[in-house]
Formats: structure tokens, sequence, C-alpha cells
């Protein structure tokens, strides 16, 4: 029983279906982003046990993981992140396309977790943007799912304009980021 | 990210890592390969570092079980019963036969869990992904049954210093049953789909070579010193839990290469089915922890009607309790080597000092030296067959 | 062998300098100066089959002046199941002690982590540089002085922590 995604509401006709372009490109991306997963400790193992068979990412539209930034829409960063790693991560979010997602499984990306000791960065959002918090050390498969459906949700009802306004510029420039013109 | 950086001549510098799909966690080496042979790699760690022996300074010791899981995340019971051993050897606490054989159990169902990560990911760098998938389905299994004990599928905070938090229910034994019945049946089909395969062999024989000669002077243990064919094992040389009631073989190697590292694994996982079947028909009756009330937790009835219950309550979990003074090393076979604590007392609430002995942090040092003159993606299957878990390289 | 035959052994070989005592868990313990060290692990290996260096690791104890800082080896004899454990002394001052990896290889990387956590400074090694923290780090970290924390973090009040 395969379940198709709802069309959004518009006009039909016979051979013709008019609705608004946001709608659209938002169902579009929402059911088919490939997530990049950044996995650095435990929570990638249990990130590895939702791709596997019991819990399914794939079914979500996340068939295609990509370890190449270039090729990928969310940013899954899953375990600490140490201050020695933070460039690296930084790096790899700037190379990414817009619109990009970051979501953030687990403690220690969301606030340094357990660790609060001096080479582990509390937070990945002291470095770059995130749109999902998903807590847990390590959080249940159905957790780090609902966190991806959260992005759906985001990616879905984002408007077509939002990377190029002033807000989301000056909210990257906070973060010392460049945005790609 | 792999890139091509310089080229030197003939000579080029590639990137491996850190951020890497075949690496089982961060860490990075800069390979000098010429076309694709590989010249010379140096490794740089530390992407992960935590400071967990810093960390461990300050808490108390029924709270360092929760430092402890992260170490090896794949098969956290073993490093937690490890640490709870280290400091029942240290304050001097002597644990009925019962939670000696429960332990084993777990400890066991530790070790399959993560020698099946381990095979099943050096199928997936030779591009068996099958395998994978069918493996994560039987780890589920397992995850099932940390549950009943202890609440957690992956970082467990198992047992309790003296022993277990409540004892093995009937639902457990239900799934333990199932699983012993089932696992042996979909492991044979792994085996069969790897081991004999003529491709799989080709591939992955000589790939990554040490001998063993070479092996002991790395401080090597575990099974990748098995695979090179020294026969150290720390559950036959220094016993606990009780180990020296159970029969039980230790495969080896010859060439420890990575078919011989593979090879040990696989045997490693039978041998540990077995060892649970014999744990499980001769279990003792008795209780399921050790009588210490400064460390184990009373009973709640008790704490509400009884002066002495409701201080050791009140101790322990304020963190007050206290081992006396003192050194002790202490090791267990971890699914990775010898995996040691260094502990030193000064009669306080918190170690003065621990030190985690790491076996993927000693023998990854000698990864330059088995990769060199071989290809790049040789390179990556040794990897990948060392088991190389990056909480642990890096603690 | 028994651990009197090795305190008899090492004694000999050590001119009786050697303080040795049993822990109470029957290993060994020999504290020993740092000038013998090479010398004892090189009878200890070769002549008495300790072939295996199980770790190496360090403590600091600021109370003991003038041997704050406290290297531990422990060595195991595959072939007769015994371990030892040498521990050498050194002071704040002269923090100095030789390399190990003239015997065992693996000691480069014990070493380093040494190093990087106290500031042990090995003699003839090879590379010693930071391995675990990062390369700019200024100060050895799990020295007694040095807080847990990130001093400068601003998101955690420190009060709610009991700090």
């Amino acid at each position: 029983m395969v379940k198709v995604v709802e069309s959004p509401e518009g006009l039909e006709g016979q051979g013709f279906f008019a609705t608004s372009l946001d709608k659209v490109i938002g169902l579009a991306r929402a059911n088919s982003i490939w997530p990049l997963p950044f996995a650095t400790s435990c929570c990638g193992i249990e990130f590895m046990a939702t791709m596997g068979a019991n819990y399914d990412l794939a079914r979500f539209g996340s068939e295609r993981l990509s370890f190449t930034p270039r090729q990928t829409d969310l940013l899954m960063v899953m375990g600490t992140i140490s201050k020695k790693m933070a460039p690296v991560l930084k790096q790899v979010y700037d190379q990414m396309a817009e619109p990009k997602w970051v979501l953030s499984v687990g403690a220690c990306a969301c606030s340094g977790g357990i660790f609060d000791t001096y080479s582990v960065l509390q937070g990945i959002d002291k470095v770059i943007p995130v749109d999902v918090y998903v807590p847990g050390c390590p959080p249940r498969p159905e957790q780090i799912i609902e966190g991806l459906m959260k992005i759906q949700e985001l990616a879905k009802n984002e408007s077509l304009r939002r990377r190029d306004t002033d807000e989301y510029a000056k909210m990257l420039e906070s973060y010392n980021i460049e945005q790609a013109k | 990210m792999i890139s091509t950086e310089t080229i030197d001549g003939d000579i080029a510098t590639q990137n491996l890592g850190p951020t890497h799909p075949a690496t089982q966690g961060v860490f990075q080496n800069i390979l000098k390969v010429d076309g694709e042979r590989i010249l010379s790699a140096e490794p740089t760690i530390g992407y992960i570092h935590r400071a967990f022996e810093k960390l461990a300074e300050r808490r108390p010791y029924n709270q360092i079980a929760t430092i402890t899981d992260r170490l090896n995340y794949c098969s956290s019971p073993i490093n937690n019963i490890g640490w709870h051993m280290t400091v029942e050897k240290l304050a001097g606490i002597e644990v009925p036969k019962r939670v000696d054989y429960m332990r084993v159990i777990v400890m066991e169902l530790a070790r399959i869990a993560d020698h099946l990560v381990c095979n099943s990911v050096i199928g997936v760098d030779t591009g068996a992904l099958t395998g994978f998938t069918y493996m994560f389905q039987e780890r589920e299994k397992i995850y099932e049954l940390y549950e009943e004990i202890c609440g957690a599928r992956l970082t467990t905070n198992l047992g309790r210093i003296g022993g277990f938090e409540r004892d093995f229910n009937d639902i457990f034994h239900a799934k333990l049953n199932a699983f012993l019945k089932e696992f042996p049946v979909n492991f044979d089909e792994f085996d069969r789909l790897l081991t004999r395969n003529r491709i799989f062999m080709d591939r992955v024989i000589g790939a990554g070579p040490i001998t063993a000669e070479r092996a002991v002077e790395y401080s090597f243990s575990g099974p990748n010193l098995r695979a090179a064919g020294l026969d150290y094992d720390v559950r036959v040389m220094n016993p606990y839990s009780s180990y020296q009631d159970f029969d039980f073989s230790i495969p080896v190697g010859k060439d420890g290469d990575t078919y011989d590292r593979f090879v040990v694994r696989q045997e490693e996982i039978r041998q540990s089915l077995s060892i649970i079947c014999q744990a499980l028909d001769k279990m003792p009756s008795g209780d399921f922890h050790a009588n210490v009330p400064e460390f184990y937790l009373p009973p709640k009835e008790e704490v509400y009607r009884s002066m002495e219950s409701l201080i050791y309550h009140f101790k322990i979990v304020m963190g007050e309790t206290t081992i006396p003074a003192g050194e002790v090393y202490y090791s267990v076979e971890g699914a990775n080597g010898e995996l040691g604590y260094y502990l030193v007392s000064d009669g306080g609430r918190t170690p003065y000092r621990l030190h985690f002995r790491r076996p993927c942090f000693i023998y990854y040092q000698a990864y330059p030296e088995m990769i060199v003159d071989s290809v790049l993606s040789d390179a990556i299957l040794t990897m990948s067959s060392m088991n190389v878990i990056a909480g642990e390289l890096d603690a | 062998m028994n651990n009197e035959i090795l305190m008899a052994f090492i004694n000999e070989n050590t001119n009786n300098s050697a303080v040795c005592s049993a822990d109470q868990y029957d290993m060994l313990n020999v504290n020993i100066k740092a000038d013998q060290l090479i010398d004892l692990v090189d009878v200890l290996k070769n002549k008495q089959g300790f072939i295996y260096l199980t770790d190496i690791c360090a403590a600091h104890y600021p109370e003991k002046v003038g041997a704050e800082f406290e290297v531990i080896y422990h060595l195991h004899n595959l072939i007769e199941n015994q371990r030892v454990r040498l521990k050498v002394a050194l002071a704040e001052s002269d923090i100095n002690i030789p390399t190990l990896t003239v015997h065992f290889v693996g000691a480069n990387w014990m070493e380093r982590e040494t190093f990087d956590f106290y500031g042990v400074n090995f003699v003839g090694h090879p590379d010693l540089r930071r391995i675990l923290n990062m390369d700019d780090m200024d100060y050895h970290p799990l020295r007694k002085q040095y807080a847990l924390e990130d001093e400068t973090r601003t998101d955690k009040n420190d009060t709610f922590f009991g700090r």
C-alpha cells in the first residue's frame, strides 16, 4: 500500500491543474530531502539503525544519502562536535547549495550534551544556523524521524523568496557566513 | 572529502577525512600517493576529543558509568561492566555467582553486536550492502534485549556497582530464547554471502597485513592481534566474572590481513553464542546484586521505613559514597581488545585519576605502516576492518 | 615467577635503589628514577619476558613538591602471565624522561598523549607534539590547576551547576 502525497488546493480541469508555485515547489522539496549524515559519534550509530529496515528513513524521500555537500539538502549533524571539528563543519555547511536545512541530532550537537568540557563545542548553533533540534542521548530512531518530519514541514511551507530576504542575510552575517550570490 | 591538493612530480597529496563515508568516525589521514600506490600516511586524530579523563575527576563513582558508555559505543555494556568491576576490585566487593553469569550473557551480546557492525561495514566497503541491512535487523533484536534490562538501546548505563538493578524478567528470557533460535540461521546466511565468496576473498585477502611480532610491538590486542596469530585474550589470561567456567575457544588467524580479521570476528560471534547458551543453561539461582548498602541503592520500601536505608539512599544519590584509597589497574576483553581502567583513588567521592587504556587508540598507530605500498581502496578496507571507533580513539 | 622473584631480580638490576611494593591486588609496583628506566625495561623485556607494553599514563600530585608528576608504565609478560607497574616521579622543574620508543614502537602515541595532557617531555621521541587537543592550545589541560569547563562559555550559568 503506497501512500501518495496529497496534491495542494487548486483549480482543476481537463488536462490542466492550476495552483501556486510556492505550494508545488514546497511539495517537491519536502518529499525528496537528500540528507548529508555528518555522523561523528554515538548518534551516528542510531542513525544507521534509522536508515536500516526497521525504521526506514528512505520512505520519507531520503533514499539517497550523499556524503558530498554539493548534492544534498539537509545537513544532519549527529554526535559531538569538538572545537577541532567546528571549522570542518562550517566548511561543509558553506559548500552546500541553497536551499539547505540543518538538523541537529542529539544532546551533544544541540548544546554540548553531558560534555561540558574545554574541548567540546557547546552546541553547533555557535557556528551554523540550525533549523530543528532533536534532543536525546541518543534519540530514538522515532525521534530522529520526527525531526525529519518537522524539516519537511519547514520545507513545504517555506516561501520561495526566503533566502533572498534581508533578514536571512542578516542572520547569516551574525554567524560570519558568506552568503553565496 | 578526498581532494587532490598538490602534485609534485608524480607524487600527489590526498586528504582522507575527517568527514568520509567509509570511516566509522572522524579521523583524518593525509596520504602521499604515487598513482594508486600509497607511499606514506600521516594520521590526525582528536576531532572528537571529549576529555573523558578530566570529566571523570569531577563525577562520583556511579555517574562515571555514563561516560564509559560513550567510549566504544557499539558495545557499551562491556565498558560499563568493566568499570563496575574496577570499582568492586578497589572497594573489595565480592559479587554473587548469579551476577557473574548475568554479566557474561550481557557482555557476549555486546560483543556480538559490535562484531556485526564491523563485519557488515567491511561488506559495505567492498560493495555488498545487503549484508549490512540484514545484520542491522539482528542488532535491533539485541537492542530490544538491552531495553528489557536497562531501558536504553545504545548507551546503556547498564548494571550497578555490585550487580544489576533488576533481575532478568520473563520477557527477557523469552526474547533471548527467540534470539538464540533465529540469529544463527540469519547469521549463517550472512556468512554464506561473504566468507567463501570468490569475489570477496580475492578482494580482501592480502589487504593491510601485519605480522604477529610487529603487532606485539605495537601493543595490539583483541581480534586484530588474534588475526595476526597471537592468541591473547583477557578472558582466558586473567579470567574475570567466572569466565573460567565456560568452554570456548579463541580463533586465531595467520597473516593478519583483512580477511583474517573478518573471519576471526565471524568465528568469535559463534563462540559468543555458545557462551551465552552455556551461561543460560548453568545459571545459578541467587541474588542479582551483592549486599553492599554503601554502593547499591536499597529498595524503596526500606528507604521509607528504616533510618540506615534512608541515609544510604541519600549518600548514594548525592554522590557522597567514598571508595578506600589506593590504585588499581583492571582490564576486560572489550570487543576491540584489552580495555583497561587505571584508577587512583584518594578516598574521596570522585576518582583522583582515571585513565582508560583504549585499544583503538593504541592499535591505530600501526595504520600508516599497514597501508604502505597498497592501493587506496585497500587502505579504506584496512581502516574498516580494524574497527576503529572514534569515541574510543579520542576519549 | 611470582612477585618475590621479580622483586629480587629488579633489585639486583637497579643496585637496590628501586622501591618495590606489592599493591594489595597482587601487582608489583616499582618506583624508580628516570635514568634507570631504559635499562630496567631492557632487562625486563629481554631477560624476563615482559614483551608487551600495556599502557603509559601520568598523574599529577601537586602536593608532593619536588615529585609532582608521576609517569606510570604497565608491562605484561604474556608467557607467564605476570604484570608489573613501573612508576617514575618527576619534578615540575625537570620534567624530562627518556622515551620508551626504543623498546616498544607502541609507546609512540601513548607518550604523545601523556605530553598532550601533562606536558611531560619524552627525550628522544621522534615526533613529540599534541595528539588529541588542538595544536595551538597553550596549556596542558589535565593538570590539576586547570578547570574542566571552558571558562569563556556564555550559555551556562555556573550557579545552577553548583560551581
